[in-house]
Order: C-alpha cells, then sequence, then structure tokens
C-alpha cells in the first residue's frame, strides 16, 4: 500500500478563525475548525471524509485547496508545499486540483451560460482559440452526460442533478489529478445521488482522477471510498481502509456513526442495538480538555478527560486516536509498541 | 435531440437581452418616447427657424400659434426653441451626472463590499458625504472654481462641468451602500468559492461574478438618479448658481413660468411635464433592460 505514490500529503494541519471580542476588538479566542489533520491520499484513490454536521469537514475539504489560509501545518502535492506559496505560484498550480461544491444551486453563476461556466477554466489558464475551447467545451459536456444543445443555457433552467454534472464538467475541464468532492450528493435527492455518484467513479476510471470525497452519507461513503477518514470536532479519529473501516471499528464515535446507519433487513433493523450519541458536539471555540470526545463517549474512562490520545496504528494502515485502544491492540498482538508512535502531533494544542 | 444539425454555437448574449428586451412593452415606449425627446432637443434646433436667444419684444407673452407652438415669454423669445436648446443641456447634465455618480457608487461600494480592509473607511467616507449639504457645498465649489473653470472651459462648459461634478460627488452614495451589502453577500456565494478554486483573480472575480450581479439595484438607482440630476441642476440654476441666467435650461425655465403661473400657466408646466417624460421613460428603459439582463426572468 506504502509503495503507491502519494499525491497528497496533509501534515498537521490546523485552520482556527479567530474570535475578535471587546472593547478594542481583539483576539479573545479562536474557532478549531480544523485542529491538526495529518493524512496522505494516494495517486488514484479515493479518500472518504466522514463525520457529522459541524466537524470541520469541508474546512478541511478547502484548506487543503487553500481557498482558507491555513493556520499551520503543511499540505504537500507532488511535493510542493502549496500552503506557503505565493498568490501567482498557486495560481499556476490550481489546474491539478479542483473541487465539487455542496450545492449545485449556489456554484454555478446564475448569469452565465453553461459554455460560459465550463469554459471559465479555460479562458483563465489557456489562450486557446474559441473555437478549440468551444471543442473542449462540448467533449466535457459529453463526458458528464450533458446534451450539447444546453450550451447557451442558463443555469436555472436545469435540475439540481444536470446542475451538478455541470459543476463537474467545470471541475474536469483542466484535466485535474485531485478533486475534493465537497458533499456533491448531499443537496440531491436519492435517485440522482446514485447517478452522480457513478459518475464521478466512471470518471475517476476514465480520466485517474484522485479524490477527497467528503459526505455525511456512510452507505455513500462506503460504495465510493477506497479508505476513510472520520472527523470529529475538527480532528481525525480514525483512518482505515473502507472494508476494515465498517467492519472493525476501532473509535468509538466511529461505532457511533456505524450503528446509526440505517438496516435494509426489518427484522435485523428491530434487533439491531443502536448506540445512541447523547448531547451535541462541544463548540470547537472551546472544546474538551482531554479527548475530544470525552463529553459524549459511552465508554469514558477517567484518563479520557485529563489526556489528549495519540494517534496509532491499530492495524496496518488503520490508525484510530482512543484510549481504549493501546488495550484492545495489546489482545491482538504484541507489536502495538512499536506502532503506537508512528502518527503524531495531535498532543501540541493550546 | 442528440441530432449534430440542431446544436447552435453560443450566440452572443446581448442578442438574448435583445429579445427580451423587445417584449417588454413599457422598456420600448419608453425607448421611443425618450430617443423622441432627445432628436427633439439635438436635432430640432438645426430644423428650427428661431433661435433660443433671439429676443423680439413686440411680440411678447403670445399665445400658441403655428408661429410658435408653444408661445412666446416675457421678452418674446420662442419657448419652443427655449424648450429644445434648455433640453440638451438638462439632458446633458441629467446623463452625465448619472453615469459619474452610478460609476463612482459602484467603484466604492464593490471595493467596499470586497476589500474587507477598504470596507471601514470608505464607509465612513461615504457617512462623511452623506452629511454634506449640497447648496452650501455648491457655493464653496462656485467660489472656488468658478473662475477658473469659466477661464479654462469657456463659460458654458466650465459651468456644466461643475455642475456635473458636484450632482454627482453628492449622489453615489445610496448606490455605494446598496452595491456593498449586495456585494457582501454576493461574495460569499459558493461560485465565488468556485471561481476562486480555478485561480481566477480578484479582478476578473469582480467583473465576472460580481459586477453582474449587482447589476439590478445599480440599474434602479441609475434611472432614478436622472431624475434627480436633472431636478437639482434646476435647483441650482433658480439659485443662481448654475448656468448663467439667459441660458435656457429645463429647469430655469420652470422657475422663470413660476413668476407667471397665473397668467400663463403652460408657461411652467410645459418644461416640467418634458422632465417628467424623461424620468417615466429612462425608468421603463430601466425596467426593461433590469429583466433583459436577468437570465431567469428572460424567456417569461
Amino acid at each position: 500500500m506504502s509503495e503507491r505514490k502519494k499525491l497528497l500529503q496533509v501534515i498537521d494541519l490546523k485552520l482556527h478563525f479567530p474570535i475578535y471580542g471587546g472593547l478594542l476588538r481583539r483576539q479573545v479566542g479562536a474557532v478549531k475548525a480544523v485542529d491538526g489533520v495529518t493524512f496522505d491520499i494516494f495517486e488514484g484513490e479515493t479518500l472518504g471524509i466522514v463525520g457529522e454536521s459541524g466537524c470541520g469537514k469541508s474546512t478541511a475539504g478547502r484548506a487543503v485547496l487553500r481557498l482558507y489560509e491555513t493556520t499551520a501545518g503543511s499540505i504537500l502535492i507532488d511535493g510542493v508545499d502549496i500552503a506557503t506559496l505565493s498568490q501567482e505560484e498557486l495560481r499556476k498550480k490550481r489546474p491539478a486540483m479542483q473541487m465539487v461544491f455542496q450545492d449545485p444551486q449556489a456554484s454555478l453563476n446564475p448569469r452565465m451560460t453553461v459554455a460560459g461556466i465550463i469554459g471559465e477554466p479555460l479562458d483563465e489558464h489557456t489562450n486557446w482559440p474559441r473555437a478549440k475551447k468551444l471543442e473542449r467545451i462540448y467533449e466535457l459536456m459529453d463526458a458528464v452526460g450533458l446534451n450539447r444543445d444546453f450550451a447557451n443555457r442558463y443555469p436555472h433552467a436545469f435540475s439540481g442533478g444536470q446542475r451538478q454534472r455541470i459543476g463537474i464538467a467545470r471541475a474536469l475541464a483542466l484535466n485535474p489529478r485531485f478533486i475534493v468532492c465537497d458533499e456533491p450528493i448531499a443537496a440531491l435527492d436519492v435517485s440522482i445521488q446514485a447517478q452522480v455518484v457513478n459518475l464521478l467513479e466512471e470518471l475517476q476510471e476514465q480520466f485517474g482522477l484522485t479524490y477527497m470525497f467528503i459526505s455525511h452519507d456512510l452507505s455513500m461513503v462506503r460504495h465510493i471510498a477506497d479508505r476513510v477518514a472520520v472527523m470529529y470536532l475538527g480532528k481525525i479519529v480514525e483512518l482505515a481502509p473502507v472494508s476494515r473501516l465498517y467492519d472493525h471499528p476501532a473509535h468509538p464515535y466511529t461505532e457511533a456513526l456505524l450503528s446509526a446507519v440505517p438496516e435494509p433487513d426489518p427484522s435485523l433493523e428491530r434487533r439491531k442495538d443502536r448506540i445512541v450519541l447523547q448531547g451535541d458536539v462541544p463548540s470547537p471555540a472551546n472544546p474538551p480538555k482531554g479527548c475530544n470526545f470525552c463529553t459524549r463517549c459511552p465508554k469514558v474512562m477517567d484518563i479520557c478527560r485529563e489526556t489528549e490520545p495519540v494517534t496509532v496504528e491499530v492495524a496496518p494502515g488503520h490508525f484510530a486516536a482512543c484510549h481504549l485502544i493501546p488495550q484492545t491492540a495489546g489482545q491482538t498482538g504484541g507489536a502495538e509498541v512499536e506502532h503506537n508512535q508512528t502518527r503524531i502531533q495531535q498532543g501540541e494544542v493550546v | 435531440m442528440t441530432d449534430v444539425g440542431t446544436i447552435r454555437p453560443p450566440r452572443n448574449q446581448w442578442w438574448d437581452v435583445w429579445d427580451q428586451f423587445k417584449t417588454h412593452r413599457g422598456a420600448v415606449i419608453g425607448s421611443i418616447v425618450f430617443l423622441l425627446i432627445c432628436a427633439f432637443c439635438f436635432i430640432g434646433p438645426f430644423l428650427w427657424e428661431y433661435s433660443a436667444t433671439y429676443i423680439d419684444i413686440r411680440s411678447r407673452n403670445q399665445g400658441p400659434s403655428w408661429a410658435h407652438p408653444f408661445g412666446t415669454d416675457q421678452l418674446g423669445r420662442d419657448i419652443f426653441a427655449r424648450m429644445m436648446k434648455g433640453g440638451q443641456v438638462s439632458l446633458a447634465v441629467g446623463i452625465a451626472a448619472m453615469v459619474l455618480s452610478v460609476f463612482l457608487g459602484a467603484l466604492i461600494g464593490v471595493l467596499a463590499g470586497y476589500f474587507r480592509r477598504l470596507d471601514g473607511p470608505l464607509m465612513r467616507l461615504t457617512d462623511l458625504f452623506l452629511a454634506l449639504p449640497l447648496l452650501p457645498l455648491l457655493l464653496v465649489m462656485s467660489m472656488l472654481f468658478r473662475q477658473k473653470l469659466s477661464a479654462m472651459f469657456g463659460v458654458e462648459t466650465g459651468m456644466f462641468l461643475m455642475i456635473v461634478t458636484a450632482i454627482a460627488i453628492t449622489s453615489w452614495m445610496r448606490t455605494a451602500r446598496v452595491v456593498r451589502g449586495d456585494v457582501l453577500a454576493l461574495k460569499e456565494r459558493e461560485y465565488v468559492l468556485a471561481a476562486r478554486s480555478i485561480g481566477t483573480p480578484n479582478r476578473r472575480l469582480i467583473t465576472r461574478h460580481i459586477l453582474p450581479n449587482v447589476l439590478s439595484p445599480v440599474m434602479v438607482s441609475a434611472t432614478l438618479m436622472i431624475a434627480t440630476a436633472i431636478i437639482t441642476e434646476s435647483a441650482l440654476s433658480f439659485l443662481g448658481m448654475g448656468f448663467p441666467p439667459d441660458f435656457p435650461t429645463w429647469g430655469r425655465l420652470v422657475s422663470d413660468g413660476i413668476d407667471y403661473l397665473q397668467q400663463y400657466p403652460s408657461r411652467a408646466m410645459l418644461p416640467g411635464v418634458f422632465i417628467s417624460l424623461v424620468v417615466l421613460s429612462v425608468n421603463y428603459i430601466g425596467d426593461g433592460l433590469r429583466d433583459a439582463l436577468d437570465p431567469r426572468i428572460r424567456g417569461r
């Protein structure tokens, strides 16, 4: 697995939004939307990011493309750290990384035609003659399954699924290698969700794309992703290959999330023990001491309220941050001590 | 539907705008009226035998006749000719002041809304201008610049420049505030973020995504501005701070006619009617344009 080429390396990424207050508008705190996130994405794979609302999934996705200025940490694409590039150098890097947005209604300019929207990246990064651009626009429309005759129409004339296809075509225009899909299916109805996800998979196969797929729909992530990262309150609590994560979740939060997935078989559904979490997510401006999840964890221990757990490798490629793990891992094998401190960097929070 | 023959290449958007504009009845009538008034003011003087300043004291205070369709004034000048000449100035002042004021307002509004660092200073500047009273400001301006401008450009052009500037710099604030508010909302929209993720630089982000979407409020304030500018110009001329007294403008004709309102009411009302017609037709044109420029309304 680690022989494959790492396309994207995110190391200890932090994104804090400052809070100003008081008479002099001084900074009185920060919303720690993303707080020390480390992960890699290999070439050609799909990394799913799941978590509940407000846990920093979308912010992490946007920060990876540097749509927000990061507070700390580095984002390496092909070994180049884009977190510190100047705007002009960043602009030259943009064609390699694109984004598909959540709300297809809001992500298309209502005053531009479909051809204008899909052609905007071409206008920005190429100086092709008009006919060549139009040829490319038609090619993209074919690739995402839009009728070429739609090129002159405006976004308001399309359904949600079609709009999302326009958004995908725009993201594909410059032959990117890496696409951040920020809940691309959350605003669509279920039959269209399947279409769009299948389209994304086809395109991945066709163009060799790498996805960072942000979603709160666990079954959809299971379908599309190769590896899954679970986020809670700005941190990654568990990261594992998809089958491993769904079959052997190591973190209590992942267990709770998975138990909330609807079960199609009614007899199984009735017998199922759901883990229902109590209370709300704590404010990211004032996270709890110790483990972020200690306020709601059903298996909370004293140590959880005191020290923050470090991320350990439970099994090859399966990482989790929980105080329960050294014990569980100890039952299965003795090699956990070497693995323990391999993935680090989460203990230095203010 | 997949027939290749049916695919039309993208055509210029302005054709769609024109197609929609043609279907807006008010806008079409408005444009015709406005064009007729423009023709009356700018082409009329070449065809009409009387000059606006020719004094024929023996035929003063006449009523409408074939020789003088609107009659003559207290000095025997042909009111028809004076209306044409006055219209030139009023229209020019109205349109020039509108263009300048909307340009200033949109520029300041976009800068303040888009760049957070400029927001505070520019909005305080707007507040400052809102607090400026027009007339004392004009008094000061005419005292300071009248001589210089007259010497540089001649009396009429000098006054024209001064009045247009004065009206523009005292009327851009409302546009700026409305535009700023809209820009603040628009720049958080996802399509702006999408454009940024493509790598569109700020200047093209503004011209391509922000400006077209704040067009509606700008258009509305622009059409209202023409009316305000014409009326402000007449107020200034009335106070003797505008054009010289013998120089006809619609506003001046109204204020001249007020003295004779009892005997000859048409003398004050005719220029008033023309001002209203211009304002109304421009409003309808603006209405039609706004609808035609919005793709969501277009085609309905």
